[in-house]
């Protein structure tokens, strides 16, 4: 049973729902237990459990360092193109804005790819809006094939595909897709994704099992806060996670629920999260999913961005553009939204080595077998 | 009486391996390494950048003082660990591989079936072949057979700190051993390394425990001396262990008295 099937927003929002209910010392044994199933997760989630953040904290702490080390994971998001034909109410690239629109021609990508191992980073993200005609599956599969060459992590994050599609990118080179799933409440969805193939909610739903069928090895799933109630959107999050993990098991899994920023659509969340909602969800989803890297982007403040490092955060892109070519030609496209971390990617490294943490830029080898040499003996023997 | 760990054709005054992941700093890693004592260190290719060679952990591990022992994570399969090690060769270092295949990210387990597939290539390719795996005898014997230098099961999940967890199959692995057995992963404070030494291992390999510890160097250092101890107590020979002391009351003092 695909995880559209089996998810149920109602089952969902009724957990929520009796979780307003939770006591401390629900919430104490629902940290103790590492909340297995969706009742107790709900508490971690609970008004109860913000009353007792501390306690999620120190136990996000350590489970993050039991597991991940002190480490951070660093990457760049590289944004291929624009070009959109969805209309999404939140989104900067939405069809139909009056924004400059490109799409990266290859060695536009490379210009970027190099400007950003320039600063060292070894693992980048390809980010696209959706246009089938200018980011079709052979355009996507060259510009991973390319940026491979110069980096040993490349991940995608772009349209819905189907599995032949992601076998396409798998043998391009591909390392990981990151596709989120925006809000899992389908009448939200639904209100916010008004036109273009973002529109399918269940089709978007079954993406990441499609990718790690056709053999992604790690896979990004995700919730864009500020559209639906947070603590719905962080318990359906915990569920579609889980059952990635038990039916996607040789793929590594991480989360993310980035807030909405201003963009050029000039959107407002119907439902605002606060920093400290934002907090619970990092300490909440850490004690649920120990082993899930959890990534974080620059929308957030530096400030924040700091803090959330020691509560669960495994991965964290620095110095980013959101625009098409905004590491080498900045302003020639619109952005997709507002960063709040302009911090540079050196920047970055020096405060997490002064926070106690290693930055950690390359944590991929590229086996793709077109790279790596023939076995001594052979190339001896001229075979 | 010098007691040498002879591995790969080399001898070790260390019985302690250490690895390199989860350190807060290379800093904080290279000082560890000293205060451990140790002589062998596991680095993953993953984390090694052959193209910036500043940010490289290898910067941090004097080749002279350390056998860098390259290891295979990340493969998920026989085919890329083959890769790594290959790579690993072609970059300079030394020709000696551990191998770890681990097609699960969760509770990174081993798998045996594609471990023993990479080492019979890797051994043929002339590595000194390390491999990691489930305390499994069977498997241990076969590794043996197709000529890996030492073999290393599992204590416990890896990173979990568990301590022997798998004792009672290593302690078969031990007795069946005709190469060094290593106990990698999940030892989590010295006296689990100790245990495991006292139970005839060779040797230990140790990362999450010294790494992820308040003060990684005064835990290195405990490891060292922990190591050193149990070693010397296994090769003490142990006093006999018996059920039970005279009982206070013999359950059948009856039958001898005079009444």
């Amino acid at each position: 049973m695909s995880f559209a099937e089996k998810f149920s927003p109602e089952v969902t929002r009724n957990a929520v729902e009796r979780a307003q209910r939770a006591t401390e010392d629900d919430v104490r044994s629902a940290i103790a237990s590492g909340a297995p199933d969706l009742v107790t997760a709900a508490a971690l989630l609970s008004p109860a459990a913000s009353t007792i953040i501390e306690e999620l904290g120190w136990t996000a702490h350590r489970l993050t360092v039991e597991r991940f080390g002190k480490t951070i994971a660093l990457y760049a998001p590289l944004y291929l193109s624009n070009d959109c034909v969805c209309t999404c109410t939140y989104c900067g690239f939405s069809m139909g804005l009056d924004i400059k629109r490109r799409t990266l021609r290859i060695d536009e990508v490379m210009r970027e790819a190099r400007a950003l191992t320039g600063h060292g980073f070894r693992n980048i993200l390809l980010v696209s809006s959706e246009h089938p005609k200018y980011v079709n599956e052979g355009y996507l599969a060259q510009c991973v094939s390319e940026v491979k060459r110069a980096t040993s992590y490349v991940a995608l994050e772009v349209a819905a595909a189907e599995t032949a599609e992601y076998g396409a990118y798998v043998d391009a080179g591909c390392d990981g897709i990151v596709l989120y799933q925006e809000t899992y409440d389908p009448h939200v969805y639904a209100q916010h994704h008004l036109g273009g193939p973002k529109k399918k909610y269940a089709w978007r739903m079954g993406a990441l099992e499609r990718a790690a069928r056709a053999g992604v090895r790690h896979l990004g799933a995700g919730a864009l806060l500020g559209l639906a109630d947070w603590r719905f959107e962080g318990l359906a999050l915990l569920q579609h996670a889980r059952y990635l993990q038990k039916h996607a098991w040789r793929s590594q899994l991480n989360v993310s629920f980035p807030r909405i920023n201003p963009a050029a659509s000039g959107f407002r969340p119907q439902h605002p999260v606060s920093d400290a909602a934002l907090v619970q969800l990092v300490c909440a989803l850490r004690i649920a999913l120990p082993t899930a890297g959890i990534v974080l982007s620059t929308r957030e403040t530096a400030t924040l961005r700091d803090r959330l490092v020691k509560l669960g955060i495994t991965h964290m892109s620095a110095g980013s553009s959101t625009e098409p070519g905004g590491y080498s030609e900045p302003g020639s496209a619109g952005e997709q939204f507002h960063l709040e971390d302009t911090r540079t990617p050196e920047q970055v490294a020096r405060r997490l080595i002064e926070l106690g943490y290693d930055p950690v830029f390359k944590d991929w080898e590229n086996v793709a077998p077109h790279t790596v040499p023939a076995p001594i003996a052979t190339r001896v023997a001229g075979i | 009486m010098t007691d040498l760990l002879a591995l790969g054709g080399r001898t070790f005054s260390s019985r302690l391996i250490i690895g390199t992941g989860k350190f807060s700093s290379p800093e904080v890693m290279a000082d560890a390494l000293a205060a451990s004592g140790t002589e062998m260190v596991t680095v993953a290719l993953r984390r090694v950048d052959l193209d910036a060679p500043v940010n490289s952990i290898t910067d941090f591990i004097d080749p002279s003082k350390y056998l860098i022992l390259p290891n295979t994570s990340g493969a998920a399969d026989a085919q890329e660990a083959i890769r790594l090690a290959r790579l690993a060769r072609a970059a300079g270092l030394p020709p000696w591989i551990k191998v770890e295949v681990i097609p699960d990210p969760r509770y990174l387990m081993p798998d045996p079936v594609e471990t023993l597939k990479a080492c019979e290539v890797l051994v043929r390719e002339g590595f000194v072949v390390l491999p990691y795996i489930h305390a499994d005898p069977v498997l241990a014997k076969r590794l043996e057979e197709i000529g890996t230098a030492a073999v290393m099961p599992l204590a416990a999940p890896i990173g979990s700190g568990r301590g022997l967890k798998m004792e009672a199959a290593i302690a078969i692995i031990i007795e069946q051993a005709t190469v060094p057995v290593v106990v990698d992963a999940g030892l989590g404070v010295p006296s689990h390394a100790a245990a495991a030494m006292e139970m005839g291992a060779d040797a230990v390999l140790v990362n999450t425990a010294i790494a992820t510890a308040a003060h990684p160097a005064r835990m290195a250092h405990a490891f060292k001396l922990a190591v050193e101890a149990g070693r010397a107590g296994r090769l003490a020979g142990r006093a006999p262990e018996l059920p039970i002391a005279s009982a206070s009351s013999p359950l059948t003092g009856f039958l001898h008295s005079v009444e």
